[in-house]
């Protein structure tokens, strides 16, 4: 939001849980949602003496994030200690990336209502996650808490734009279009609600044109799309207000309080930990191959914008219906499933985004849950080419498809759906519309398409929707200009 | 002479021709210990029933040869897996590890006999094993003086007979400054040589993990059993391991050998340094080319270790908080009360000290003036070292500045008993070998002698040692405790 007076300058620094099949540092599986401690081993418990062996695999993850991003992968790397007290994080430090990141310098671009614009990335660095902790009722009132570890360990990303965001609007399409990136990679569940997707915010307003930035605060606990939102909306106001007191900012980390609508002080800039950062010497420098990193660049499957451009380029759809079909992978695949047997991508955009859309948002399913395969859907437009049903019946049988999974043919020849193409059939019946309607018909003939419209939607009625409404139109032209 | 009196050598040969059972040899051990332990307090925790278990079912199996069925001592900071692993600290004091640290593992597998836990400085920081969060362990030279740290009850229990080697670590010449202590021999190996999986971290970039034996010959076995490649460590080297024993005997004619004037300087005693000197004869006389050289940057060894050392010990020694194992303060109010106070009262007071320095000195602000300056005057260090062995194959110096003093001597006196350890902190800066071996005795007190090698150089090291030890026949001395007022 930016008013007259101000304008918001965001930072995000978001971060994401990889989905590797082990922990960062031991071979634990990776989990959600199991048994508490029962993904854990000496290692990610923090047991004397053990020490940590790094996951290629998490490595790997990175590049390729980074790598989409368009992040200048570094040589050479290191892991750091990050120290600080708490019961959710076993060893009291966590193993960290602090003065040399995997990668630096990357940028993503989202769309804006004025076009697109391109966000800078700083840094994407690896660390490992921390554990939970779970208090009966409120953190202050609780008489105990207990530990679980099942998460310590889990490989984490942080990913940390350049404060070059200027609404909550444009942070959320920044997160939205990361974690659209980050499942076409596969590399992360983005999943904002179960913790998978984590994300403070660094904000400050100014003066537009000032180039200095303002005091910021940090912002935790964004826990959704809308607490990101709404949080920026709310801070913003906040320091606006702040500065149209008079007042200045004080540099502080707050939390957002979901219940209450507001962010709230936590700890200020003297209060913040002292980390106390130096290099892990359990963990040698990384050293990565430049052709390991050309060979994670060769692999990496595409992406949303480069599919997006495909789409429109390749198949000339409109950037709308690009945009549609690029929202997820698994509606990409399916798309490119379809075109694959059906080489008539825009037909194919129509329906994708038309109604078989309106019916997976109706039962809120995505498109991986639905009953409609590529193989079902080309069937169904092949039917409706070949004139065997009509267009109206088509969106009627697509629904049948959608709630019980037969094939279009099944569900054509059992319910006698087949288009009526025999003329003398549809002439018999135009006939009869013609007879019963004189009031059209008289308006037709004084000039009104409108009337001819009409008629033709009773014939199409008539029928039950299965004649065949291009023979429908010419008799009823026919037979109208006959008179 | 006892079956304890024999070296690891000796009886491996005795087990191998069936002259002795593995129960016999453990019994013998036992009994020494039965003797002597309560005048020198080696031990934290003895596991003589599984020992007795392990010898048995070595003997049904019939497994025999190099280490199988000998009794051995495993430092208490090495993790054993069913038996509690105490470093010493009331913080740990009823800790049972779930697994073995890998050069427990392997001894296990060559059929080591676990007899039990060797005392040792509170997480091995200290000179003297006075620090043991538990008790003080004697020198069984003499009783009032203290074995030397952190590694004393290892360094004394195999000093004394009751075991025949000790498996223990070394940050700064903890290893190495008891062995001197007590005339037996100690070897710090090239950095990643031996596995620290299991080694409860005092500084990781400095902890190595050791034998402790009587004979040079019996260091090179233990270490063919202990060296090599873990995937669990990833400072762990990969480089093939040679058979230490191989050519011990080869004699040193032609080997180069320094002695850094450094070593023999100010707060070196005067005894020490003649006996050292008059070593290095003995060495001229097995055919080795003796010279005096120079390592300029070791004095600010002391300084770059006790920032170094400390600081990433205040990062280690965070996970001792009482959440998840160890000792827990129960009376704490709050989660942060119970940090601190578990802390407070969990470690001993040179433990403590030694987290607050080491937290300050990695503090924002400070961090570049210490910790990354200690890291510059460290690689100072290793160059004076790389620089040196372009010359010679090996360094010899003193081990320690003195020999062993006297229980409570030095206790009040933090900085003497630091600089203590001046001779043996540059090379685990470096992260090079050595080896201490008895090099003569003054008033009845062993003097250790530390030879030092470039990186990977501990066949090099072995075969002086061994040629100096036979020429001296130092280590054919035991002390006598039978007699010693009882």
């Amino acid at each position: 939001m930016t008013t007259a007076e101000y304008e918001a300058v965001i930072g995000l620094e978001v971060h994401v849980e990889l989905k590797t099949r082990s922990k960062a540092f031991c071979h634990c599986a990776t989990s959600f949602g199991v048994e508490p401690n029962t993904h854990v081993c000496p290692i990610c418990l923090g047991m004397p003496g053990v020490l940590p062996v790094l996951n290629r695999e998490m490595v790997e993850y990175a590049l390729m994030t980074a790598l989409a991003l368009n992040c200048r992968i570094a040589g050479y790397c290191k892991f750091d200690r990050k120290n600080y007290f708490y019961p959710d994080l076993p060893k009291n430090y966590q193993i960290s990336q602090y003065d040399l990141p995997i990668a630096t310098g990357g940028s993503l671009v989202i769309e804006t209502e004025n076009g697109p614009r391109t966000i800078g990335i700083n840094r994407v660095h690896m660390e490992e996650d921390t554990g939970k902790l779970v208090h009966k009722g409120s953190i202050m009132t609780t008489p105990y808490s207990l530990v679980d570890l099942n998460r310590a360990g889990t490989p984490l990303l942080e990913i940390v734009s350049e404060p070059d965001l200027r609404s909550p609007g444009e942070a959320r399409m920044y997160v939205e279009k990361l974690r659209l990136i980050l499942l076409y990679l596969g590399v992360s569940d983005g999943k904002m609600e179960e913790g998978s997707l984590r994300c403070d915010a660094n904000i400050s307003v100014r003066p537009p044109g000032q180039q200095k930035l303002g005091t910021r605060t940090e912002i935790k606990n964004l826990n959704s799309f809308r607490a990101l939102e709404r949080a920026l909306d709310y801070e913003i106001r906040r320091q606006i207000k702040t500065l149209a007191k008079g007042e200045r900012i004080i540099q502080e980390t707050r939390t957002w309080d979901e219940h209450e609508q507001v962010t709230m002080s936590m700890r200020s800039k003297e209060e913040a930990h002292d980390y106390r950062y130096f290099p892990d010497p359990d963990l040698p420098p990384l050293r990565i191959d430049p052709a390991w990193v050309e060979r994670v660049c060769r692999s990496l499957p595409e992406l949303p914008d480069q599919a997006r451009r495909r789409l429109s380029e390749e198949y000339n759809l409109r950037r709308y219906d690009a945009l549609l079909l690029t929202a997820s992978r698994d509606i990409l695949d399916f798309f490119d499933d379809c075109v694959a047997q059906y080489p008539k991508p825009k037909v194919l955009a129509k329906w994708i985004t038309g109604d078989l859309a309106r019916l997976l948002n109706r039962n809120k399913l995505e498109i991986k849950e639905s009953k409609i395969t590529p193989a079902s859907l080309v069937g169904l437009l092949r039917l409706l080419e070949e004139g065997t049903i009509s267009g109206t019946i088509a969106k009627a049988v697509l629904a049948e498809m959608f709630t019980t999974g037969e094939s279009p043919d099944k569900i054509v020849r059992e319910r006698g759906l087949t288009q009526i193409s025999d003329e003398q059939e549809v002439r018999a019946l135009v006939g009869d519309v013609i007879a019963e309607n004189s009031r059209a018909v008289a308006e037709f003939q004084k000039g009104k398409d409108r009337a001819l419209r009409f008629l033709m939607g009773q014939a199409m009625k008539a029928s039950g929707g299965k004649a065949n409404p291009e023979l429908v139109y010419r008799l009823l032209r026919e037979e109208l200009s006959g008179r | 002479m006892e079956l304890y009196q024999h070296t690891v050598q000796e009886i491996g040969e005795m087990l191998a021709r069936r002259e002795v059972t593995a129960r016999e040899v453990l019994a013998s051990s036992a009994e020494r210990i039965g003797r002597v332990e309560n005048k020198i307090q080696a031990f934290i925790t003895l596991t003589l029933e599984e020992a007795e278990k392990t010898a048995r079912d070595l003997e049904a199996r019939d497994e025999i040869g190099g280490l199988a069925g000998i009794p051995c001592g495993i430092k208490d900071n090495l993790c054993t897996r069913g038996v509690r692993t105490t470093c010493a600290s009331e913080m740990l004091e009823n800790f049972v590890p779930p697994y073995d640290a890998t050069a427990v593992k392997r001894l296990k597998s060559a059929g080591a006999v676990v007899v039990g836990k060797l005392n040792m400085d509170e997480f091995a920081m200290g000179s003297s094993t006075e620090n043991s969060g538990f008790f003080p362990t004697h020198n069984p030279w003499d009783l009032t003086r203290v074995p030397g740290g952190s590694s004393g009850g290892a360094a004394a229990a195999v000093a004394a007979g009751e075991v025949y080697y000790a498996l223990a670590s070394d940050t700064g010449g903890s290893i190495r400054q008891p062995a001197s202590f007590c005339g037996v021999v100690g070897m710090k190996p090239t950095y990643g040589l031996v596995s620290r999986f299991g080694l409860v971290a005092f500084a990781s970039s400095l902890d190595q993990v050791g034998p402790i034996t009587r004979t040079v010959t019996d260091c090179a076995l233990v270490m063919n059993a202990i060296c090599g490649h873990d995937s669990m460590d990833s400072t762990s080297l990969k480089v093939p391991v040679p058979d230490y024993t191989k050519d011990i005997q080869e004699g040193i004619k032609g080997l180069r050998i320094g002695f850094p004037r450094e070593y023999f300087q100010k707060g070196v005693d005067r005894g020490v340094k003649d006996t050292i000197m008059e070593a290095l004869f003995k060495f001229e006389e097995l055919g080795a080319v003796v010279e005096e050289t120079s390592l300029p940057h070791s004095e600010y060894a002391l300084p770059t270790y006790y920032i170094i050392a400390p600081s990433e010990a205040s990062s280690n020694l965070a996970r001792f908080d009482g959440v998840r194992y160890g000792y827990r303060d129960r009376y704490a109010q709050d989660t942060a009360e119970m940090f601190s106070s578990t802390r407070a009262r969990g470690f001993g007071p040179e433990v403590i000290r030694r987290v607050m320095l080491g937290t300050y000195a990695l503090s924002s602000g400070y961090y570049e003036a210490y910790y990354l300056k200690a890291l510059k005057v460290r690689r100072l260090i290793k160059e004076d070292f790389d620089r040196a062995f372009e010359q010679y194959d090996i360094l010899i110096s003193p081990t320690t500045t003195s020999t062993a003093f006297r229980i409570g001597e030095k206790a009040e006196d933090l900085l003497t008993m630091y600089m203590l350890d001046m001779l043996t902190i540059p090379v685990s800066l470096a992260g090079i070998p050595s080896i201490s071996i008895p090099g003569g005795f003054l008033n009845n007190l062993p003097v250790g002698l530390q030879l030092m090698g470039p990186p990977l150089s501990e066949r090099t090291l072995l075969k002086a040692a061994y040629a100096f030890e036979q020429a001296t026949g130092y280590h054919l001395r035991t002390p006598v405790l039978e007699v010693y007022g009882t």
